[in-house]
């Protein structure tokens, strides 16, 4: 099964990651992405129009997924490959073990996948026994600290080079004790020669997908260190997880989508590797696998086309929505409590586990409106979040004391006469309260505020009874 | 619909919830500019713009506070309020509550259009280039999230500021930054939203600046109220007061007996 979320209980993580230290320290890695998109957004004069066309080919692949699922698995047939349907995470993870059990697998490398942390392959996997070794750098970090991804294209986002160090040196138990690793090529050279030798032991290699090409029956990964490559080419069967939404019409419609991707994730202008694998090894090939096999994965999103959720599909997974999040920037992604951090997992989440279970997190947004300035695919995250807000609230899954105050408050805003009279009188003793010192440091019933800063005290009279006052303009 | 004839337009004052309860002066600042500008300025009977009961979910609720909202500002050929969050709720957002419901769309679409929030509407509309206004110091500007990326506001408040005697304007860093407000989430969120405004303040202490202003109440009370918990002398005060010259009131938070040079 998935891993078990803690989405709802967001204000109490929220609470401990504001309170570590070490943490708090890594955190500001993830600021790093902001200066640099806008550096390769501001080389590609083109880029907004860009945005506009990688949205529009999202959208229209959207409304005909159907059928281009339908030309896409004719396509990956007829290259040789084999496509599995995954209605449930169980399901893919049942296929994924079946095909490593008929072949007697022992074990897999990875490369990076979200959707794979979605349905939890690798404890999956551990579970039949089967070794998962992830040889993304960051995924095989936070495989050693048996953590969840906290960022979705940075996975380790969260660790500093000195808890990597500690890391290393507590798993890689055969390297001489007394070795260097104080420099960040030291921790890379350690791993690289560790995921070598697992690279060429492992029998199966899975991999995830950026985008399937519906034309040729192509999936395509975007990666820096070219660990997936290794991954898909050394063992001999090959497997690609992948959500429904990852399709794409055509080759050109993926060259439209990656020249907003890297932009918008690293400030890359392409990733280094960008690599497309079309079935197994043919006769003339000079590497490859035997066998290619594509699991595709529903698991609730089939049920949010169509529907108000539906533009949530477009997702590319850059993660600059987090990158510009000031809630991330404080908490960073483990807070979020499953897989998906940052504002398209505050989307996404209680559309994959509900909205009794992840609706926290749409909550937990001043709707800055950042996230949605900069998504390559201009999908209206606030706007889907104020749309879990409604859910809640039509279910009355809402705070019972936050639907109260909502109700004193929305009768008298809508009785215009008697909101005037009662707000000025409140605010004429309040100001009279207050006005020695200009500011409250703390108000019965403004604890919420007052516990962390001042509350300014009125003026005194409102503005609509001064201005009735001064020239009897009101109607 | 704007008058063909040379008589003034008359714009309604939105004057947003915060203004008409909180600080009152900024209303009468926006009331100055906008007479100055050459507006006839009315003040139909209000409440709120409704976004407390839209970002909790309740959208029966705001509907009937937008309706009454679209109702009393009928007569207007504008709609101004000295708030961008609140300008692109009505101006954004009203729209989108009367999707379903025809008859009520094509006069929530047509209010909407005739909304704006002050400093764009002085600058893009009437075509303000410059304000009479003194203040000896130096000056950092917040772009409030709602006014910047749902209204395209950035460079107005700027433009006019620049014409501001003795103004000097420094660079705040990450001023397109939330303050970390966010209506009801700066209570439902608090902790996690003094995190925000504890890194906004930050950079507004290492500007060195005298004034903080923004072109939002909620945004300023919030940075305000942190500011003066943390002891800092940075007073705050709505980009409207300065603009308007209207400096006669204390700061925002600041005690009312000392008047301020």
């Amino acid at each position: 099964m998935t891993v078990a979320p803690t989405s709802a209980q967001f204000k109490t993580n929220a609470h401990e990651a504001l309170g570590d230290a070490r943490l708090q320290r890594a955190l500001p890695h993830s600021r790093n992405f902001i200066g640099r998109r806008a550096a390769a957004v501001a080389r590609l004069p083109e880029f907004e129009a860009l945005r506009d066309s990688a949205r529009d080919i999202k959208n229209h692949t959207l409304a005909h997924l159907d059928l281009y699922l339908e030309a896409y698995e004719r396509k990956v047939r007829e290259a040789g490959g084999h496509v599995h349907y995954a209605l449930t995470a169980k399901q893919a993870n049942d296929i994924i073990l079946d095909l490593c059990r008929e072949r007697g697998a022992k074990s897999v490398t990875k490369g990076k996948s979200m959707i794979s942390e979605e349905i939890g392959l690798n404890a999956a996997l551990e579970a039949a026994g089967i070794e998962a070794v992830e040889t993304d750098l960051g995924e095989y970090i936070i495989q050693l600290r048996g953590e969840a991804p906290s960022h979705i294209i940075a996975p380790a986002i969260h660790v500093t080079k000195q808890d990597i160090e500690a890391d290393f040196r507590r798993v890689h138990l055969d390297l001489p004790r007394d070795r260097d690793l104080s420099q960040p090529e030291q921790l890379l050279g350690e791993a690289r020669g560790i995921l070598r030798s697992k690279f060429l032991a492992a029998d199966i290699g899975v991999t995830g997908a950026n985008f399937l090409i519906a034309e040729t029956g192509t999936s395509i990964i975007v990666t820096n260190e070219g660990n997936g490559d290794l991954t898909q080419l050394l063992p001999s069967v090959h497997i690609v997880i992948a959500s429904l939404e990852k399709i794409v019409p055509t080759l050109e419609d993926a060259s439209q989508l990656l020249r907003v991707l890297a932009r918008s994730a690293t400030g890359q202008d392409m990733s280094v590797y960008t690599t497309l694998s079309t079935g197994p090894r043919r006769p003339d090939d000079p590497d490859g696998p035997e066998e290619y096999h594509v699991v595709l994965l529903d698991n609730g999103r089939s049920s949010m086309l169509g529907g108000e959720f539906e533009e949530m599909l477009r997702c590319i997974r850059c993660g600059a929505c987090m990158n510009h999040c000031p809630v991330y920037h404080a908490v960073g992604g483990h807070a979020y409590g499953w897989v998906y951090p940052g504002p398209m997992g505050a989307v996404l989440t209680p559309s994959l586990i509900g909205v009794a279970e992840g609706g926290q997190l749409p909550n937990a947004s001043t709707f800055c409106g950042r996230c949605e300035s900069v998504c390559p695919v201009r999908i209206p995250l606030p706007k889907l979040m104020r749309h879990w807000r409604e859910r809640e609230f039509e279910r009355h899954l809402s705070p019972r004391l936050a639907r109260y105050g909502l109700g004193v408050w929305a009768f008298f805003a809508k009785r215009a006469a008697l909101y005037r009279l009662s707000t000025d009188l409140a605010m004429r003793a309040l100001h009279l309260i207050g006005r020695g010192k200009g500011r409250f440091a703390s108000l019965p019933l403004a604890g919420g505020w007052t516990k962390y800063r001042d509350l300014p005290a009125p003026q005194g009279a409102t503005f609509q009874s001064q201005w009735r006052a001064k020239s009897g303009k009101v109607k | 619909m704007p008058e063909t004839t040379k008589s003034p337009p008359r714009v309604g004052l939105f004057v947003t919830c915060l203004v008409d309860l909180m600080r009152p002066s900024v209303g009468f600042a926006a009331v100055k500019l906008l007479e100055e500008a050459g507006c006839s300025v009315f003040v139909p009977s209000q409440t709120c713009c409704g976004q407390p009961a839209y970002n909790s979910g309740d959208k029966a609720t705001t509907r009937d506070i937008a309706w009454a909202t679209i109702l009393a500002f009928e007569d207007c050929d504008y709609v101004v309020a000295p708030s961008g969050s609140c300008g692109g709720m009505l101006a954004r957002h009203y729209p989108e509550l009367f999707i379903d419901e025809p008859q009520r769309a094509i006069k929530a679409n047509a209010f909407a259009a005739r909304c704006h929030e002050l400093v764009s509407f002085l600058v893009d509309v009437m075509k303000v280039q410059k304000v009479s206004a003194t203040f000896e110091g130096s000056v950092a500007y917040h772009d409030s999230c709602s006014g910047l990326r749902e209204l395209g506001i950035e460079a107005q408040p700027r433009l006019l500021l620049k014409t501001v005697e003795g103004l000097r304007l420094v660079e705040l860093e990450g001023s397109d930054v939330c303050c970390g407000f966010g209506g009801t989430f700066a209570v439902k969120y608090g902790e996690l939203s003094d995190a925000i405004v504890t890194q906004k303040t930050a950079n507004i202490a290492a500007t060195g600046a005298d004034l903080l202003l923004a072109g939002d109440l909620g945004c300023l009370m919030n940075m305000a109220g942190k500011l003066q918990r943390q002891g800092s002398a940075i007073a705050v005060r709505h980009v409207a007061e300065v603009l308007a010259g209207a400096l006669d009131e204390p700061p925002i938070g600041a005690p009312a007996p000392r008047v301020r040079q």
